[in-house]
């Protein structure tokens, strides 16, 4: 049912496109294509030329400009003459998967189709000048597509772009929050970076996991690495260390900056019952004294058995 | 579902294997609250291993349990609290303050022992 009323909304825009056009327009449109098959070769080397000399796609060599260019001139050409953009938004994404990993900017991909854009349209400047009435119907039949086409292309880049995006911040986000172990019992926690409530909710299951797997008793959050805390951050570290107490583990948190001590007292955040120490150095020590550890040099052993 | 309530040594373990109802768990709060005395125990361990849900009622009730429990001579130890309900709780405001936690059975018999003082090696072997 909802199929066939996208199908049927679908044959209502082309056949209303169609209409709207009439019968001098698609001829038009014809006229239009075949002159653009026919300079082919010469528009294509004009167009690669203009790309280089704008320095566009800088991180591409000459060749494979030329070889982009074709198959975007073609796949455009194409997209004028058939007045369906499904082909072209598929060449579009094919063609962002292969250039976002070298560098390829948004304002180049607009920047290139613009200029065939341009190109086109001076080609047309100079085959219709002398009839400028005619010209005038072919460039009413030329923009509206052409237009079409620079938004398919852009839109497309800028979605692949997100998408590739979205991935990386996946990554790192996974990559950014390792639980480890240092000692029986004892876990560390280097958190790095900004801590947004997303990141914090994983940060606290990954951790509250931890604990579990590893029976861990004590667990050093050091925060050197935080850049910045606000309130929201600073609850939801508070909330961290409540649901770690609830599984039997003590919290210490090292490496609150002065800038962050300073922050969290002028808003004031209750951290209160949260047990802070200097540095990553003096956390585990501290952890170490409540885990029943005690630390001594080798000399310092042979000592005490001398003694005794 | 009743739970059920195990003696071990001078401690009173409450091992709860499903979801309680609340009439359940004030059965459990006050049978725990009547053994602890007739048996003299020292501690009492609530183990929640198999709760996957932890709601505002079940929580005050642990609370309640551990109160009474003080109150009546001895101390009181929740075990066995998985990440997801602590998290959930804490998100919830349901903070179980005041009241001991340890990872499972047997970090709470080492926290007993630790606060009546006698080591839990000498419970176990009392036992035997």
């Amino acid at each position: 049912m909802v199929n066939e009323m996208r199908e049927s909304r679908e044959a209502r825009t082309t056949f209303g496109a169609a209409h709207q056009m009439t019968a001098p327009t698609a001829e038009l449109l014809r006229q239009l294509v075949a002159h653009l098959r026919q300079n082919r070769t010469q528009l294509r080397e004009e167009w690669a030329r203009r790309i280089t000399e704008a320095k566009l796609l800088t991180a591409m060599t000459k060749e494979e400009i030329f070889a982009e260019a074709t198959s975007v001139y073609d796949n455009y050409v194409e997209a004028l003459e058939t007045g369906t953009f499904e082909a072209l938004q598929a060449y579009a994404r094919n063609l962002s998967e292969r250039i976002i990993p070298r560098g390829v900017e948004t304002h180049e991909v607009v920047g290139i189709v613009l200029l065939l854009r341009d190109v086109l349209a001076r080609s047309l400047f100079a085959k219709y000048q002398n009839d400028f009435a005619l010209l005038n119907r072919i460039l009413d039949a030329y923009e509206p597509a052409a237009n079409r086409i620079a938004n398919t292309v852009a839109v497309g880049f800028v979605q692949e772009r997100e998408r590739v995006i979205r991935e990386q911040q996946e990554a790192i986000r996974v990559l950014s929050t390792p639980v480890l172990q240092v000692r029986e019992r004892l876990l560390i926690l280097p958190i790095i970076g900004v801590i947004d409530p997303q990141r914090a909710r994983q940060l606290t299951e990954q951790l509250l996991r931890g604990i579990r797997t590893n029976r861990a008793r004590v667990v050093v959050i050091d925060i050197t690495g935080v850049p910045v805390m606000d309130a929201n951050v600073a609850n939801n570290l508070v909330q961290t260390v409540e649901a770690t107490r609830l599984l039997g583990a003590t919290v210490i948190i090292t490496g609150l900056s002065p800038e962050i001590a300073q922050t969290l007292v002028t808003i004031g955040v209750d951290l209160g019952k949260m047990n802070t120490v200097g540095d990553l150095q003096g956390g585990i020590e501290e952890a170490e004294r409540l885990l029943g550890y005690k630390v001594v040099t080798f000399t310092e052993s042979a000592d005490h058995a001398l003694r005794a | 579902m009743e739970v059920p309530i195990l003696k071990q040594g001078p401690y009173l373990i409450a091992s709860i294997q499903s979801a309680l109802s609340d009439a359940d768990l004030v059965q459990l709060r006050d049978a725990l609250v009547e053994q602890v005395g007739r048996l003299r125990s020292r501690g009492v361990i609530v183990d929640v291993t198999a709760l996957d849900v932890m709601d505002s009622f079940a929580t005050r009730t642990l609370r309640d349990i551990t109160f009474m429990i003080r109150l009546r001579g001895a101390e009181t130890v929740i075990v066995g609290i998985q990440p997801d309900v602590a998290f959930t709780m804490v998100q919830l405001g349901l903070k179980l303050e005041g009241v001991p936690t340890a990872l499972d059975l047997e970090e709470g018999i080492t926290f007993l022992s630790k606060k009546d003082g006698s080591p839990a090696k000498e419970t176990n072997s009392r036992e035997r």
